[in-house]
């Protein structure tokens, strides 16, 4: 058996005996990511000497009987988006295709404190705003079961590197369903958090109130294990919660007697997908099997979740990206040439802008993409007086109806199941003229952010096409012990989350 | 009178005394080599998150309650949003609907009388993050333009008024008590040099119509800016009302029709200036800062922070008035000074036993050494020890007020104790015998003016003061006016 088909709990059991050292499980991971990334592209920078210097030090400590962390060795992709000290940041936006941060984000802090091998940074819709990690401006990331379907998004590169067995563990974060939607269309497991378990700080923010940042793995087990290792409160961000961590990894293989599913009737209505529903619906059979009792439940005010989501999440981007100016850094617009077109626009009267003014416009309009452009104007126009009672307000009070929704049927049952997406991974450049379709992508997924829930997509199936299909499961606020040992009984049942899609040589 | 009645409302900009930012851990030391007090977190690069400076919530808490203002029990965060080169997050975190605090009220008098002692209306008080410096020419478009971020992120504390005050005068004594009570609290220095005290107007008329409905009509608001002092407040205001009422004379323009105008001050021309308009200035788009969670602050708390509260200046003044019998002009005078004038006044008072005493020579002597050396009270060469053995040969009778005076220049000029300086002065008492001889020769000696304050001319007896201090320098103006018109009129 070679190394990357061991999930990570099994290949950290063999760096913990010695049985495999640091280095070789890093080589073998970087030999892969050169094998396959050429196709897949799911990471935009890959360190090999950082990485195998970090693997040589854990090796070499290890052997000198020095006490290591609980990830020691086991190497982890990260997202384009979390700032990581001294290397490029970019967001997947070519405003910040130069800026490297001075510090790490507390998550990435946690990785090394724990010992984990950075392998390198992941492809992403710019700013996490996609959800096929097409609006990367740094290029597609491709579906590893087939190379012309996206992977999802906004954490395409973070699925794609684990389903093409290019890193055991990666770091992902959700907004609107960005960890869980692609986890479901590459075939592996993916968790995002309860709002507050896990610290933002050096997250650069997409929508503040709904960003979280979450592991990715093979198995709920890998998750759990990534998981108890970046959660916590952390004192430089005041909207990470102060309790305890549970050791996630430890109580997973406890099974849930008497646990109560419930079965949203919303979720199985026009639209979904009949391959999906079918892998869903075997699913909760398979929960029934293992002693699970179904709870028919509704959730009547999820159907306005998306429309709240794009007007919320819109509003928070317009204001987090207003930072990128290009005064302070980031890109910046020729000056000189600009200077020109404004003494060009002068000589052809009329009202031109004043240098800054110039500076400004001409900076974002080279900076940000398309899709990042409609999400800063959607959220500025939600904004602007006249409108926000309107628009921002109404959606406050929909995202509270949601939550009640929510509370109302965790009173019915212990998690939530069901569909993730609607449909398999589509084409790529399918939906790239469609937004409004491409938003629906988030359909499923948008309500836990909205609420603030933790929420976790298994494999659960196969397309007719063999595409992968995700089961989703939610849970109450910092629920997510039960959230992953409920997904490990169903992974201990079926072989799914076993699946590796077959990459050409 | 002028023809018309003036109303005014401040807002007042306050930097708080923290040693560090309102969202990170950097310095606010005023001064500093540009950009040396920041970090990511104040100049807003990727990723980083705010976290609330608790002590800067406690002064505005300390500074509200002072204020007498009502302290909301959930309150949180907005982000005001605007595009400028010195502020570098793209919006600024400052409070929108929920205020921490509201509905307070400062009280002012005026120890001249020049008009009544009333309650100004705070409508609101609440905390903001400053933004950074910067210094540019937009206009010129080539000249480099430079961003000082040292301040950004400082915490203010914004105190908006009531328009309840009715002329210039009571505008600025409004901000010399709100300066004096968070001077006193230790919340701000309130420094406007160094901008830790920021002030803008807002300034209208209500000219009398007895035709209109309400009796008056009320010209447009105008916001005044750029004002550097107490005194450019004042005038400002003063040139500002005149302005309006010349141009009400000639536009009848009233409030409403026009759109509000911001004007800036200039103190070297002595006249205000219509400002550009300020680009998108009205749509600052708030929403609340999903990074930081609400502040609740329970009654307990409020209750505690009242009960904490030191004295403040209104409270001072009518207790120095009452323990020491002095005036509540004087009273008024020595606590407007600030808390270390005070302590200074108090001690000597409690040294030399006598409040009227001390404050008669602090308030003349003392204070005017500060005014013409431009010296806080802390640098006073003469400690309250030294200065209340003065006093006691003074009370006593030995020296009088205006020898005291020449020993005082001396115990200033050369650090002499009271004793040292009036022995070099050559000070001694005069007994009574010694005085009458000497009173009795001068009237022997001057029948001219006595037959003058004989025919009735009683202030003709200080030109024997003169002679008698020639005579013999030591003896006291009063007791040799005394004795002279003794001596004349017991002539026959
Ligand atoms: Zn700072």
């Amino acid at each position: 058996m070679s190394i990357v088909d061991l999930t990570a709990f099994e290949l950290r059991e063999r760096l913990r005996s010695g049985e495999i050292s640091s280095r070789a499980a890093t080589e073998t991971y970087l030999e892969r990511i050169r094998r396959h990334d050429k196709t897949i592209h799911a990471f935009l920078r890959v360190d090999e000497q950082h990485a195998l210097r970090q693997a040589d030090e854990i090796d070499a400590r290890k052997k000198r009987g020095e006490k290591i962390g609980p990830l020691a060795g086991l190497p982890v992709a990260v997202k384009d988006i979390l700032c990581t000290k001294g290397q490029p940041t970019t967001c997947g936006s070519r405003i910040l295709e130069n800026f490297v941060p001075p510090y790490d984000a507390t998550v990435v802090t946690k990785l090394k404190m724990a010992d984990a091998v950075l392998l390198g940074k992941t492809n992403l819709d710019e700013f996490a705003m996609g959800g096929s990690t097409e609006n990367s401006a740094y290029g597609v990331t491709r579906n590893p079961w087939d190379v012309t379907r996206i992977p999802g998004g906004s954490s395409g590169g973070s699925a794609a590197a684990v389903a093409a067995s290019m890193a055991p563990l990666a770091i992902g974060t959700d907004t609107g369903g960005s960890i869980r939607q692609p986890a479901a269309l590459c075939g592996v497991t993916g968790l995002k958090p309860t709002y507050g378990r896990v610290s933002r700080f050096g997250l650069v923010a997409f929508a503040s109130s709904l960003d979280q940042i979450g592991p990715f793995g093979r198995t709920a087990r890998d998750v759990a294990l990534l998981l108890e290792v970046i959660a916590g409160h952390d004192e430089r961000d005041s909207t990470s919660v102060p309790k305890p961590v549970p050791e996630y990894s430890r109580t997973i293989g406890q099974p849930l007697s008497g646990l109560k599913l419930g079965v949203v009737k919303e979720h199985f209505a026009a639209g979904l997908d009949a391959d999906v529903e079918s892998a869903v619906r075997e699913a909760l059979r398979v929960y029934e099997s293992l002693g699970a009792k179904l709870v028919d439940i509704s959730m009547p005010v999820s159907k306005y979740a998306v429309a709240t989501y794009y007007i919320i999440a819109p509003c928070e981007a317009s204001s987090n990206l207003a930072r990128y100016d290009g005064v302070h850094y980031g890109h910046r617009t020729d000056e000189k040439a600009m200077l020109e077109r404004l003494k060009k626009d002068a000589a052809g009267g009329g009202e031109v802008d004043s240098p800054l003014v110039r500076l400004y416009r001409d900076s974002r309009a080279e900076g940000f993409g398309p899709e990042v452009k409609r999400r800063i104007m959607l959220g500025t126009y939600a904004l602007s007086a006249g409108y926000y009672d309107a628009y921002y307000l109404k959606a406050l009070k929909v995202r509270r109806l949601i939550r009640q929704d929510f509370d109302r049927a965790f009173s019915q049952c212990d998690l939530i199941a069901g569909p993730v997406t609607t449909s398999a991974a589509f084409k790529l450049g399918e939906k790239v003229d469609d937004p409004l379709a491409m938003y629906l992508v988030d359909l499923y997924t948008v309500s836990a952010n909205l609420a603030g829930l933790a929420g976790i997509s298994i494999p659960c199936g196969l397309s007719t096409g063999g595409l992968p299909i995700g089961l989703q499961l939610q849970a109450r606020p910092f629920d997510e012990e039960r959230l992953l040992r409920a997904a490990h009984m169903f992974q201990q049942a079926t072989h799914w989350h076993t699946l590796r899609p077959k990459l050409a040589a | 009178m002028p023809p018309y009645t003036t109303v005014i409302g401040l807002e007042a900009h306050v930097q708080l005394l923290t040693a560090s930012k309102l969202f990170c851990g950097c310095a606010t030391k005023f001064g500093a080599p540009p950009n040396t007090q920041t970090c990511p977190i104040c100049i807003g690069m990727p990723g980083v998150l705010p976290v609330m400076n608790r002590k800067a919530f406690d002064l505005g808490l300390k500074a509200a309650v002072a204020l007498n203002c009502k302290i909301a029990a959930f309150t949180k965060w907005d982000r005001k949003n605007y595009y400028y080169p010195d502020l570098p997050k793209g919006y600024q975190i400052s409070q929108y609907d929920l205020p921490f605090s509201s509905e307070g009220f400062l009280e002012i008098s005026d120890p001249k009388g020049r008009f009544e002692t009333k309650r100004v209306g705070i409508i609101r008080v609440h905390l903001e993050e400053d933004a950074g410096k910067s210094m540019h020419d937009e206009q010129a478009g080539t000249a480099d333009s430079k961003v000082d971020l040292n301040r950004a992120g400082v915490p203010l504390l914004e105190i908006v008024s009531k328009p309840d005050m009715r002329s210039p005068l009571e505008a600025r004594a409004y901000l010399t008590e709100l300066k004096l009570l968070l001077t006193y609290l230790g919340v701000s220095d309130c420094n406007m040099q160094e901008g830790s005290l920021r002030v803008d107007a807002n300034i209208n008329l209500h000219v009398p119509a007895p035709q209109e409905k309400g009796g008056k009509i009320a010209t447009p608001i105008v916001e005044v800016k750029n004002m550097n002092s107490f005194r450019s407040v004042e005038r400002a205001l003063a040139h500002e009302a005149e302005r309006q009422f010349e141009e009400f004379q000639r536009t009848g323009q009233r409030l409403g029709q026009v759109p509000k105008q911001t004007r800036g001050w200039d103190d070297t021309k002595d006249a205000t200036y219509a400002q550009r308009h300020k680009e998108e200035s009205s749509d600052y788009r708030y929403f609340p800062e999903p990074d930081l969670v609400p502040v609740a602050v329970t009654e307990a708390e409020v209750e505690s922070v009242r009960r904490a509260l030191r004295e403040l200046p209104a409270q001072m003044r009518s207790r120095l008035a009452k323990t020491y019998g002095i005036t509540a002009y004087d009273a008024e005078v020595i606590v407007n000074q600030a808390q270390p004038f005070v302590d200074f006044y108090v001690d000597l008072a409690a040294r030399c036993g006598d409040g009227k005493l001390a404050a008669n020579w602090v308030l003349q002597d003392v204070l005017k050494v500060l005014n013409e050396r431009g010296i806080a009270i802390d640098k006073y060469p003469v400690s309250t020890e030294r200065l209340a053995a003065l006093l006691a040969r003074v009370k006593s009778g030995d020296v009088d007020t205006g020898r005291g005076r020449e020993v005082l220049q001396l115990m200033l000029d050369q650090g002499q104790s009271a004793d040292e300086a009036i022995a070099q002065l050559g000070i001694a008492k005069v007994d009574a015998g010694e005085l009458r001889k000497l009173c009795e020769e001068l009237v022997a000696a001057n029948p001219k003016l006595v037959a003058d304050v004989k025919g009735g001319k009683l202030q003709a007896a200080g030109a024997f003061i003169g002679q008698a201090k020639r005579k013999n320098p030591n003896v006291d103006p009063n007791r040799v006016k005394e004795v002279c018109l003794e001596l004349i009129q017991a002539l026959p």
